[in-house]
């Protein structure tokens, strides 16, 4: 009997096998390391990278730029935040820089770098980035690696949709990502009535050819949705600009969920040329609001601010033939124009597609009117099957942002199924596809949005770490990856660190911003009002509670550095002429106990620390950055007395039989 | 004086007015944290190149700023030079072999007492070192090599001539080919 219950018990455990046989672990992905990474990777020392990576820093405020494809970090180039470490926001040279309407907003979110362009090419002269947060837009001159200006952007809430530029780098546009009722509208209305009284602004930025300064041309008022992403037309469809919108719903509550209930959302395509035109022609409305203008000069080493007062707006519901909508799958984020101008690449980040939009289609159905629809009565959505070119399917899941390359290649990340895909771009078909660690946003490839793809690699950049470096506590850095995309499959060469949190990153070949660079400052162009060009020119000067310290800085000494009668309560002003005229000689300026931060002095530079004593004794200052070999020699002191004190004003530094 | 001779010392003359748009000379300092090198090019009337960093830099051995100014050389070499070049163009127009014999004897003292003179004033600088210096080094002295290369602490110093230098120095020795050159008669001419 027990016998047979033992048969009776063997296809019962056949029947169990089988059943969790479909249940078996599918194996992951593996990723593909080039046999030759190391080698494609390695820059021998004294060896330079052959691109430079321009990464936005996130919320860290700030720019990183990298060697590629060694993925060394050369450069944090401080632009929206405050940086201790060289005095930027902190000197009072710089801290102009960091002003707004709102006051001195020391901090951002920057998301977007963009390089300028002529003829639709990368040309490294400027690098623009967003800051997202107290919306603005900074320019970064690539001779200096310095951030040269930064202009406000009012009537936006959050400018994301920023700084992408047109073709000959005409204009760069900011848009909201959070709409807004317009900065003079009488702000104080309920947070529902959002569909009435919010908008968004369409802000153009007119780039001078020459100097590259920025002044807010126009603005274009357009319904209240969110505004993503943007890219420019190039050669035939030079004249329009492209943003995505989402929330097309208008939620103002819980937009995870009411944000994303319609199957599709819009590319808005906007004519900026008629819009320009328009403006030309005197149709613009000037309204009054209020941002801040800074501008950074090379010749005086410093930054002046000015609030500007007044914008021009163009109501676009006034406007037949300025904005279009394509309907676009799911909550568009990326939209981006393939090098030819000819398709444009929008990315639903809850879609099961990538539509390509035609550009020659799109103008098809404006001349036809092939309209599904008007939004707020006039403004035509153009029908989904009229514009569109075609569909990449089965892309993978969460397609954010595309790159092309100089081969007909389109590279799409996908955040969702953490992958980076390729896709041809003539009949929209998949070639490979290449995981990335983990969730990547956007990605770069050199020349990647331009007209003329430099192509060979693409960094993607990824918001998850995890395990992929040794771990660092609960606070772990962003990664990015760099694949090499000259053969038909990508080949994974290199995964590193990044700083803050890159969102996008452009990349451009290094000797198109090697040939630019400025190795020191020409003390004889030194116009700083502060300045001082020799060491008999120092000086103290006391003025009521100010007392100004004229200073210079040479290898290996500060000169005075012996300074008397400064009294507690003062306001004293050191302003640091460098007199080094030699490449990478900065020196270093610290005051024992400051409360702001020390400075860098680049050669021929001057700037200036303001110091408040705030008890009597006898402080050091010093250099901070090795300069020489008697780098620790290079020191001084301030003797502090009490307020009042009868302690004149007294500078010194010991003879120097040498330099006599 | 033949066809050859005269020549010979119109080519002379022309190499040696380069001298008036060419450095003659130059003294380079490579160390390793100066990868691309300083430089000083000495030129008929003057000094050119980084002196200001390399004044900066001697600041610490204590060695006298070198400054143009200091040099009355400079004042006075440009018109040595043109009368000495004078001289040869006579000698050609003249056809004169005497005055040929001392345009070459003035350009043998012209050198003599050139490179005599950059010797001590090279000897000075290194040598005269103000005793308060920041680096000081027993027996070290710092005069650059008259011709060639020398190491100075972390730097080699290398003193050769420059493009000037050079065509002054072929135009001398076309002179001296002027004076000293006999075309050899054709075997036929001796039968």
């Amino acid at each position: 009997m027990k016998f047979s219950n033992y048969i009776i018990l063997i296809p019962a455990l056949a029947l169990l096998a089988g059943s969790t046989m479909p249940g078996c672990k599918p194996g992951k992905a593996g990723s593909s390391v080039d046999a030759d990474a190391a080698q494609k990777v390695y820059v021998a020392p004294g060896k330079y990278d052959e691109i430079y990576t321009f990464m936005s820093g996130g919320f860290s405020g700030q720019v990183a730029a990298y060697g590629i494809p060694s993925g060394r970090l050369l450069k944090v180039i401080p632009v929206f935040s405050q940086n201790p470490e060289n005095g930027y926001g902190y000197s009072e040279e710089t801290k102009p820089m960091l002003n707004t309407s709102h006051g001195f907003v020391a901090w951002d979110d920057s998301h977007h770098p963009e390089l300028s362009k002529t003829n639709g090419e990368d040309d490294g002269r400027w690098l623009f980035i967003n800051g997202n947060n107290t919306p603005r837009i900074a320019r970064i001159d690539l001779t200096t690696f310095k951030t040269t200006e930064i202009i406000e952007l009012p009537n936006i809430g959050g400018n994301h949709a920023s700084p992408f530029c047109t073709e000959n780098t005409e204009y760069v546009v900011g848009n909201t990502r959070f709409s807004q009722p317009l900065d003079n509208a009488g702000n104080d209305v309920p947070i529902d009535s959002y569909k009435k009284n919010f908008k968004g602004a369409v802000s153009f930025v007119k780039v001078d050819k020459e100097t590259g300064g920025m002044k807010l041309a126009f603005q274009l008022i357009v319904p209240a949705f969110n505004y993503d992403l943007a890219h420019a037309g190039k050669g035939p469809s030079h004249d329009w600009m492209f943003f995505t919108c989402y929330n097309t719903e208008q939620a103002n509550t819980l937009l995870e969920v009411n944000a994303s209930q319609r199957d599709k959302d819009f590319v808005m395509a906007i004519n900026w040329k008629k819009a320009e035109e328009l403006i030309l022609a005197g149709k613009g409305t000037k309204i009054p609001v209020k941002y801040a203008h800074n501008v950074y000069s090379d010749k005086t080493h410093s930054a002046t601010s000015t609030i500007e007062k007044e914008t021009q707006i163009l109501d676009v519901t006034k406007f037949p033939g300025l904005v279009y909508y394509m309907p676009c799958p799911k909550s568009p984020h990326g939209v981006d124009v393939t090098p030819d101008g000819e398709s444009i690449v929008a990315s639903g980040k809850l879609a099961a597609v990538i539509p390509v939009f035609s550009y020659k289609k799109m103008l098809d159905a404006i001349a036809k009117k092939a309209y599904d629809g008007m939004i707020d009565g006039n403004l035509p959505v153009l029908k989904y099957e009229a514009v569109l070119r075609g569909e990449v399917k089965k892309p993978g899941l969460g397609p954010l942002h595309t790159e092309f390359d100089d081969k007909g290649f389109a590279y799409t990340t996908m955040f969702v199924s953490s992958e980076v895909v390729k896709w041809k771009v003539d009949n929209l078909e998949i070639i490979d596809r290449a995981p990335v660690f983990y969730s990547p946003g956007h990605l770069s490839i050199p020349g990647g949005d331009s007209k003329k793809p430099y192509g060979k690699y693409v960094i993607v950049m990824d918001k998850i770490t995890k395990d992929r470096y040794l771990p660092t506590g609960p606070e772990l850095s962003q990664a990015a990856q760099l694949f090499d995309i000259s053969g038909n499959k990508m080949k994974l060469l290199l995964d590193f660190p990044t700083i803050g949190e890159p969102h996008y990153a452009q990349s451009i070949p290094a000797e198109k911003i090697v040939k630019n660079q400025v190795k020191f400052f020409k003390l004889a162009d030194n116009k700083n009002a502060y300045a001082v060009k020799s060491e008999k020119e120092t000086k103290v000067v006391r003025t009521g509670k100010r007392v100004d310290v004229y200073m210079t800085a040479m290898r290996s000494h500060l000169a005075p550095d012996n300074i008397e009668g400064i009294q507690v309560g003062d306001d004293v002003y050191i302003h640091i002429t460098n007199l080094e005229q030699d490449w990478d000689v900065p020196h270093g300026f610290a005051i024992k106990g400051a409360n702001n931060a020390e400075l860098l002095i680049m050669p021929g530079e001057t700037s200036t620390l303001k110091w408040n004593p705030y008890q009597q004794g006898i402080v050091p200052f010093y250099c901070t950055d090795f300069c020489s070999a008697l780098h620790q020699e290079m020191q001084g002191y301030f003797r502090v007395s009490p307020a009042g004190s009868k302690v004149p004003i007294k500078f010194s530094i010991g003879v120097n039989p040498v330099t006599q | 004086m033949k066809p050859t001779t005269r020549i010979l010392i119109a080519a002379a003359c022309l190499f040696m007015l380069t001298a008036y748009f060419l450095p003659l000379w130059h003294i380079n300092l490579d160390a390793p944290q100066y990868p691309e090198g300083l430089e000083m090019k000495i030129w008929l009337n003057g000094l050119t190149g980084n002196i200001d960093q390399i004044n900066g830099l001697n600041h610490y051995i204590g060695m006298k700023f070198i400054s143009e100014d200091d040099f009355k050389e400079f004042k006075i070499l440009p018109y040595v030079f043109g009368a000495l070049t004078v001289i040869g163009i006579a000698a050609a127009i003249a056809k004169s072999r005497k005055l040929l014999w001392v345009w070459f004897i003035g350009l043998c003292l012209f050198a003599i007492v050139g490179f005599t003179d950059f010797y001590i004033w090279e000897y000075n600088y290194g040598h005269r070192l103000n005793p308060h210096a920041a680096i000081k080094v027993e027996g070290m002295n710092y005069q650059p090599p008259l011709f060639g290369y020398k190491q100075l602490l972390n730097f080699t110093a290398g003193s050769l001539p420059d493009t000037g230098g050079i065509l002054v120095g072929i135009g001398g020795l076309l002179v001296a080919a002027a004076l000293f050159y006999k075309p050899r008669l054709s075997l036929n001419h001796i039968k």
